[in-house]
């Protein structure tokens, strides 16, 4: 089966594209990038600050269970263009991580598909990779948090 | 690719990722690995098995003992991988198309 979303990340460069083919029409997509309440259950976190327009800025806070605050993201809007484009920036807050520059294009494939080409620049190459290894060290930092659960219960 | 879609299966499952993480400490025998689990220790030994099949594992003999360990090549190979990189954004447009296909315009 053929992959719905690709990453090409050339080696050696600080940039990389993320692109989607989505079963709905353009305009739906685009929603699901404006809408705060969409926005906060897709990307499973709270939406704070979601201003769609030309120097307005988001703000995204994820929190545990037991409430504790565990990410937190902002950027600023450079480009809004309803069905068309979004510029912005990234930031997690709390990390050693540098902001990145993101580019989101949007366009109409037919009537019911549409294509989202994201274009992401970060810093350097290095921290170009160090953002791609992130979700695979949560997963063996998610097995040590286990693993520490598992000793407690032990002790 | 069929061997690289596995290698990720093995390391999508929790209790496969803690056994990762104990054995790469130090190498143990699949009896002390279970003794870290509360599944029983034919669960534990099938994880072990689908992990030494991903060369996840690697196994040394010592006397009557086999001992398992991570293998550091295999892991770091995997962790240059964009896989995961790539499925944490596939299962994000993956909510994304599912909660649109269901939207109804607030009238």
């Amino acid at each position: 089966m053929e992959l719905k979303t690709k990453i090409n990340a050339k080696n050696g460069q600080q940039d990389l594209v993320i692109t989607r083919e989505f079963d709905l029409p353009l305009e739906l997509l685009f929603k699901a990038y404006t809408e705060p309440e969409i926005v906060a259950q897709w990307m499973s976190t709270k939406v704070l600050k979601l201003e769609n327009k030309k120097y307005g800025g988001y703000q995204f806070e994820t929190s545990d269970p037991r409430g504790n605050v565990v990410f937190k993201a902002n950027g600023v809007i450079h480009e809004h263009i309803p069905n068309e484009r979004i510029t912005r920036t990234f930031e997690m807050e709390n990390s050693p991580f540098a902001a990145q520059l993101e580019f989101l294009d949007f366009e109409s494939v037919s009537e019911e598909k549409s294509k989202l080409t994201m274009h992401v620049i970060y810093k350097s190459v290095d921290l170009r990779d160090q953002m791609l290894k992130l979700p695979f060290a949560q997963g063996i930092n998610m097995a040590h948090n286990r693993l520490q659960d598992i000793v407690n219960q032990l002790k | 690719m069929e061997i690289r879609r596995d290698v990720f299966q093995a390391i999508a499952d929790p209790t496969r990722r803690a056994i990762l993480s104990l054995v790469a400490i130090q190498a143990m025998t699949p009896g002390v690995i279970a003794e870290n689990f509360d599944s029983s220790r034919q669960t534990i030994s099938k994880h072990i098995q689908i992990l030494t099949e991903c060369e996840l594992l690697s196994q040394h003999q010592n006397g009557r003992e086999i001992y398992y360990l991570t293998n550091a090549k295999k892991m770091t190979e995997v962790a240059d991988f964009i896989e995961p990189f790539r499925q944490m954004w596939d299962d994000r447009f993956n909510k994304l198309e599912s909660i649109m296909k269901n939207y109804k315009p607030k009238q």
